[in-house]
């Protein structure tokens, strides 16, 4: 059970936001151009890290905003959430 | 050579207050060097190690475990065994793992308490009626025994479900596999764990892995918490820490690893002699040989290796619980749990070679893996002894995610993941 801040309203239950895997993984410019091992790698292969990981989060019983946050998945502890184009503060 | 467990091996060590039983298994150190590293000590690796020696013949093995044999997913299960999936390549799979279960007892010379009690899966709208009698058919089709029971027939079979039209959920009818059931989850891991000991597989527990060593695109040995150990072949079967594992080697996987949950009740007389599930409402239960009620709850939706999920899983479980069986509302739950399972985006497990000659996976069994376990063991040992896989695993390699030949049973196994 954790409480996370949201940028835009502060501190909730986690109940009130949905997962959104993991962050930072860039949809390739042009598909079409790559091979399917490339689309492949983009689409399903994920680090699934014991440890530190970002990942996206959404607001969705809130703002309905999305945001990134840092996480360690070894304990479930928050390390810090930024907003969508930041940078994350180690 | 294990001495035989039997009526007369109980009679004689009554005599000495069974203080001379045989060890199951033994304790060795790590070797410098063997043919083949399982890394995983749940029932899944454990039977790989034995089909491994039985039907192999590959006898230098070393099955490497972090905590204790059967102590993750093993020992954290509902212990369900079924094999009804919707589509050929999983019947194909898990009904290969249920004619092992079925004289799996006797193999092993080890009680694994076998019970084929049945399972039901619950439709509660139009679309599970449509989706439950189609899957049906395909089972028949398939030669997998299953059945169709209207609410009549549903209330016939199993008293204690509320079947009243008036609920949320209304209970509109069922699947039901008679060969399906249960069976003692330690006892699965123990027997694999005392015949693969008996032909000579190392179990080595408390020894974590630590590194892949590689050089170039093949294995050359994996250094533990107990040293550097030389092997040209790596059978990974490490659940949810599969990916950690794959990391090592420098290999990303399709998984994600969630807490899933389950719990006990407290003791009571035998009230529930089969399985019931039931996908829309998310709610099974079963009840053990103790007389506890096991019952499974769903998984958070997001990473975590905590072996711990969220309260409202478990109370959304609870109250589905208890709508259906409303003779349940004054029990007490005993234990709580969670374990780590590896999911896959088709919710269907790998049991692959990979990029890397010499290292292969057993993973992404996500929240069903338990009822796989002979069969898993089984295909995987052929996978790495052949280094192809067995006609039954073709269709669960990794390069599914490439080609896009998915075996997507998300909906079609009837329970959510």
């Amino acid at each position: 059970m954790f409480i996370i801040k949201c940028p835009y309203c502060g501190e909730r239950d986690h109940s009130e936001f949905s997962y959104g895997g993991e962050a930072h993984l860039v949809r390739p410019k042009q598909p079409t151009e790559l091979s399917d091992d490339q689309w492949a790698e983009y689409l399903f292969m994920r680090k699934n890290i014991k440890g530190l990981q970002y990942e996206r989060w959404n607001h969705s019983h809130g703002c309905r905003r999305w945001f990134n946050m840092a996480r360690d998945t070894s304990n479930d502890k928050i390390h810090s959430v930024y907003k969508i184009g930041e940078k994350a503060n180690k | 050579m294990k001495k035989k467990y039997s009526i007369f091996a109980l009679i004689k060590n009554s005599l000495s207050y069974h203080e001379n039983w045989q060890r199951a298994w033994r304790d060795p150190e790590p070797k410098s060097q063997y043919d083949a590293v399982i890394i995983g000590g749940g029932g899944h690796g454990l039977a790989t190690a034995y089909y491994l020696a039985k039907e192999h013949n590959l006898k230098n093995i070393a099955v490497l475990e972090k905590g204790w044999i059967g102590g993750g997913n093993t020992g954290r299960n509902t212990t369900i065994i079924r094999s009804n999936y919707l589509w050929d390549a999983s019947a194909g799979l898990y009904d290969h793992a249920l004619k092992i279960w079925e004289n799996l007892s006797q193999e092993l010379n080890y009680n694994i308490m076998f019970s084929q009690r049945g399972v039901m899966n619950l439709a509660h709208n139009q679309h599970d009626v449509r989706e439950l009698k189609r899957r049906t058919h395909a089972n028949r089709l398939n030669g997998i025994d299953c059945e169709w029971l209207n609410v009549q027939q549903v209330k016939k079979f199993c008293p204690i479900i509320n079947c009243s039209p008036n609920i949320r959920y209304p209970v509109m009818g069922s699947t039901l596999q008679r060969r399906a059931g249960t069976a003692r989850h330690d006892a699965v891991a123990w027997g694999y764990a005392r015949g693969a000991d008996s032909m000579g597989v190392d179990i080595i527990q408390n020894c974590e892995v630590k590194g892949i060593k590689r050089n170039g695109d093949s294995i050359e040995g994996i250094e533990t918490t107990k040293g550097f150990i030389k092997t040209k072949k790596v059978g990974v079967v490490a659940a949810g820490h599969s990916s950690v594992i794959a990391n090592m080697a420098g290999l990303r996987l399709p998984l994600e690893s969630k807490p899933l949950q389950a719990l006990v009740s407290e003791p009571i007389k035998p009230i529930i002699d089969t399985v019931v599930m039931s996908n829309a409402v998310h709610a099974y239960v079963s009840q053990s040989d103790k007389g506890e009620l096991v019952i499974g709850a769903g998984t958070d939706s997001y990473i975590s290796y905590t072996q711990k999920g969220t309260h409202e899983i478990v109370e959304g479980t609870l109250k589905a619980i208890l709508e259906l069986y409303p003779i349940f509302s004054r029990l007490r739950m005993l234990r709580q749990w969670g374990g780590v399972v590896d999911i896959c985006p088709d919710a269907s497990p790998l049991i692959s070679k990979t990029s890397i000659k010499g290292l292969y996976f057993n993973c992404g069994w996500g929240t069903g893996g338990f009822k796989a376990t002979p069969g898993s063991g089984h295909l995987f040992a052929h996978t790495i002894a052949k280094d192809e896989p067995h006609a039954l695993n073709a269709a669960f390699n990794i390069n599914r995610f490439v080609s896009g030949d998915l075996v997507d049973e998300h909906g079609a196994a009837a329970v959510a993941h």
